[in-house]
């Protein structure tokens, strides 16, 4: 059996692909659930509606797509510049320290601001830190040529002992007896919801206009083409004029950014304060999400709302019937492989012998 | 002729709406060289790859020594004794050439390699053929020419009779060719038989008994080498005559445009050594030699991607600036040598291809948007006057076949931004690109398109450019350059006119055997 690569991709299989794609995943999940002793449509089912089915669900779907939306715009605008960018996670919880610092220190005075001025220069901070964090594996990249992958990824575990470090030290809350959480932000920096009686907020606004933001850019800008080229070939954009160090240094700073940025907003949108299990692997979903949107700025969207609706579903219908939320993580790990999958075969067709 | 070794029936392939082989039947026979002859894109690839086993075909059967060759089996291609020498080697530089051959060629389950014995066999191999390598040499340290040896050791040591070499010459310098043709003639006379694919109508006259000729997928020719000539051959394999761009000398030299002044570029796999060189606005000064030898650094250097670590490079009287963003608003067109991997973005459109250069002038961009209407106007205007073909401005450049490729990359350096520059050409100097860099910008064309870049370089020169072309085409550079300078080992000898070199002496100097002291002696000059 081998690859042979198909001359022209035809329309049509380009249509069925993700098509194909999402029907494979509900097939190897169910089988799972049927493993597991439920009924597979009543699963789907709850699953469906835990995720989408009432206005309660989508707002909780909608707030945890919010920090996934900013984590896979981070990985797909660096994926894009060939910056493998795995160190989300670490940048997004850098941006929630910096959030933190500007607006819950120095005993909830703010610096004696105005409020809009000092949420500005919160979520400022929050992308700078985020920025700052991915500078260094960036200048190692383009100067010396060190693996972005292993030095983004080892720098997740260094933030995550800083975090720890931080909570235990400087920004503990004295008030919480004990627990390992910072001091919460000042009332006046929480962002408004956007629903009474739930918890999505504004921060979704705010991620959506950023993904629109991105599109444009990689789109319509000189720095956007200078992106791409890169990417996809290096040494053509040199010969062209783009200045390809720069490129990938200021790619660096905007993937953190929006990391930074999903720290600020959750801490900000949802939990007001920071913990050290504030994200459940935000940072590395964003990846799978940034994957399945093919790197498409505006597919993020929709791919982290198809994510956070597995997951918010799945958690809802392990509590009706005995099938575990891990299923949530099967579905998306087999609906990533899929899409990949059906995308190798618009491009290349199986031959058998 | 005795019975055939390899007999081709009826073989049609197709590519979606392409139909790369059309009915194609051949015969070789025993202790024969045929050679395969057509443009880029005729289908001698194809061809050979259904052969091979690459491709499997849609109709059509392969014998080989009298049985069915299974199709679409690389391994039993081999078994069959068919060896394929490959235009680009696949070699491992970091292994020795025994390891090399024996790469592949021994079961995985076997604990040790049976190097002694591999060893006397491959000793063998080559002393039988006139093939002199040493055995534990490493690939990386050997010349383009020994390291073609090995390939061609590689499918003899797997016992293969037939022998398919695809454009064997394209690298070689013409003594090396020599040395190869020695080596054909030497395996044709053991009774083994080639087939030699070129495109290159005088060596295809000189090595092989019998021609075929491929245009556009089919087979429109074949004929003796005894009884055709080249213009036959020519005719043959583009459908029409098509006139041999004449040698036109250069009319009116102007200043001089660009000088290097005893330039040297850092330690690297090739790089220059105190080269000196003056080029003059109206005339093209061709850079001949063995790739390899320097030619990338100097190409490379005039392009803005590499600087040099001594002596100075200077553009009309200024240092040359050492980045491709402020060369090319200067005035210096760039051509580079590999279209695919430096020329163009294969994943980006063609529009977006054409404009890449210039997308940091105003002319296409404002406070760092692009500004798209114009962008597109300017590419729709390369497209058009240097008939790019192949899908129009939204395809990916990949899409483009070499040729066209070719057009627009020189297009985009040929062509100014401004509509207004078109209409006031004759007074304003930068319309015409003031210094192109050429490098290998015929390779791999077929005749038309190479007929059109040729002619395309005489224009701009005509029109008051300064232009390098640096070819491993030894009739590039004779028709084209007005002087004519060898480079060798990254030392660049004198520029000469063009009428004072004989053929023999540029390949002379191409292996560096003289031309060296006279060419240091100038430079110090």
């Amino acid at each position: 059996m081998r690859l042979e690569k198909r001359s022209q991709s035809s329309r049509l299989a380009l249509l069925l692909a993700p098509v194909g794609a999402v029907v494979f995943t509900l097939l190897v999940s169910a089988l799972l659930v049927w493993w597991a002793g439920a009924d597979v449509a009543q699963t789907y089912g709850l699953l469906l509606r835990g995720g989408f089915g009432s206005v309660f669900a989508l707002s909780e779907t909608f707030t945890r797509a919010i920090p996934l939306m900013l984590t896979g715009l981070a990985a797909a605008v660096a994926f894009r510049a060939r910056l493998f960018n795995i160190g989300a996670e670490g940048q997004l919880y850098v941006g929630a320290l910096a959030a933190v610092a500007v607006g819950g220190l120095h005993g909830g005075t703010g610096f004696d601001l105005p409020v809009p001025l000092l949420f500005g220069l919160m979520l400022l901070a929050a992308a700078l830190a985020g920025a700052l964090l991915l500078l260094g594996p960036a200048l190692l990249k383009a100067r010396l040529g060190v693996d972005e992958v292993v030095t983004t990824l080892l720098l997740n575990f260094i933030v995550l002992l800083l975090v720890s470090l931080m909570l235990d030290g400087p920004m503990k809350d004295p008030t919480a007896m004990g627990w390992p959480q910072s001091v919460a932000l000042m009332g006046e920096l929480e962002l408004s919801k956007l629903v009474e009686q739930t918890r999505v907020h504004s921060g979704l606004l705010i991620a959506a206009a950023l993904a629109v933001a991105v599109w444009m850019l990689m789109k319509y800008t000189v720095l956007g083409f200078d992106i791409r080229a890169v990417g996809a070939n290096a040494r053509a954009a040199a010969f062209a004029g783009v200045p390809v160090t720069r490129t990938v240094v200021l790619v660096a700073m905007l993937s953190g950014a929006l990391a930074g940025l999903a720290g600020a907003i959750e801490v900000a949108g949802r939990t007001s304060y920071l913990t050290l299990d504030m994200s459940p692997g935000y940072g590395y979903s964003g990846i799978v999400i940034a994957m399945l949107a093919g790197l498409h700025p505006l597919g993020v969207v929709a791919a982290s709302v198809f994510v956070a609706g597995v997951l918010v579903g799945a958690d809802s219908m392990s509590r009706a019937i005995g099938v575990p939320t891990y299923i949530a993580d099967v579905i998306v790990a087999a609906s990533l492989i899929s899409v990949l999958m059906a995308t190798l075969l618009t491009q290349y067709r199986v031959r058998c012998k | 002729m005795s019975d055939p070794v390899l007999q081709l029936s009826h073989i049609s392939k197709r590519f979606g709406a392409l139909l790369a082989n059309d009915d194609i039947s051949l015969t070789l026979g025993a202790g024969e060289v045929l050679a395969l002859l057509g443009e880029n894109g005729a289908g001698k690839s194809t061809l050979v790859s259904i052969l091979f086993g690459h491709y499997t075909a849609d109709v059509g059967s392969i014998t080989v020594f009298g049985r069915p060759l299974p199709p679409g089996d690389p391994k039993a291609a081999l078994a069959a004794g068919i060896g394929m020498v490959h235009q680009h080697f696949t070699l491992a530089d970091n292994l020795s050439v025994l390891d090399n051959v024996m790469l592949g060629s021994e079961p995985l389950w076997q604990p040790f390699t049976r190097r002694s014995t591999a060893h006397a066999r491959l000793q063998a191999v080559a002393q039988r053929f006139g093939l002199g390598v040493d055995p534990e040499a490493l690939v990386g340290r050997l010349s383009v020419g020994e390291r073609q040896r090995v390939e061609i050791l590689k499918a003899l040591y797997r016992g293969a009779r037939i022998l398919i070499l695809d454009e064997p010459t394209a690298v070689l310098t013409p003594q090396e060719s020599e040395a190869l043709f020695a080596v054909l003639g030497q395996m044709v006379a053991q009774g083994l038989s080639i087939i030699f694919i070129s495109h290159k109508l005088g060596e295809v006259l000189r090595v092989s008994q019998r021609i075929a000729v491929l245009r556009a997928g089919r087979l429109v020719a074949e004929a003796q080498a005894a009884d055709t000539s080249q213009a036959q051959l020519a005719l043959w394999m583009v459908g029409h005559a098509v006139a041999a761009p004449q040698r036109r000398p250069a009319q009116t030299v102007g200043g001089a445009v660009c000088v290097l002044d005893d330039v040297s570029t850092a330690p690297a796999r090739e790089r220059l050594l105190h080269a000196s060189l003056s080029l003059h606005a109206g005339e093209i000064v061709a850079i001949a030699g063995v790739s390899g030898n320097g030619q990338v650094a100097l190409a490379e250097l005039l392009c803005g991607t590499r600087s040099a670590s001594e002596g100075r490079v200077q553009l009309l009287g200024q240092p040359l600036p050492p980045h491709p963003a402020q060369l090319v608003p200067l005035g210096v067109a760039r051509i580079p040598e590999d279209r695919h991997a430096v020329g163009v973005v294969g994943d980006l459109p063609v529009w977006e291809n054409a404009v890449s250069e210039r997308l940091r002038s105003p002319a296409f961009s404002r406070w760092g948007w692009v500004r798209r209407t114009a962008a597109r106007a300017y590419a729709d205007r390369i497209l058009r006057a240097f008939d790019v073909r192949g899908g129009g401005p939204t395809v990916p450049a990949r899409a483009l076949s070499g040729g066209n490729m070719q057009k627009l990359i020189l297009g985009r350096a040929l062509t100014q931004p401004s509509d207004k520059a078109i209409k006031t050409i004759a007074n304003d100097a930068v319309a015409v690109p003031r210094l192109i860099v050429a490098h290998q910008p015929t390779w791999g064309l077929d005749i038309g398109a190479v007929a059109y870049v040729q002619a395309q370089l005489i224009a701009a020169r005509d029109a008051g450019a300064a232009v390098l072309l640096i070819s491993d085409d030894l009739d590039e550079v004779l028709t084209l350059g007005d002087r004519v300078a060898v480079i060798h080992a990254g030392r660049l000898g004198p520029a000469r006119p063009a009428s004072d070199w004989g053929r023999e002496a540029i390949g002379l100097a191409m292996a560096g055997i003289t031309g060296i002291a006279d060419a240091t002696a100038e430079a110090h000059a």
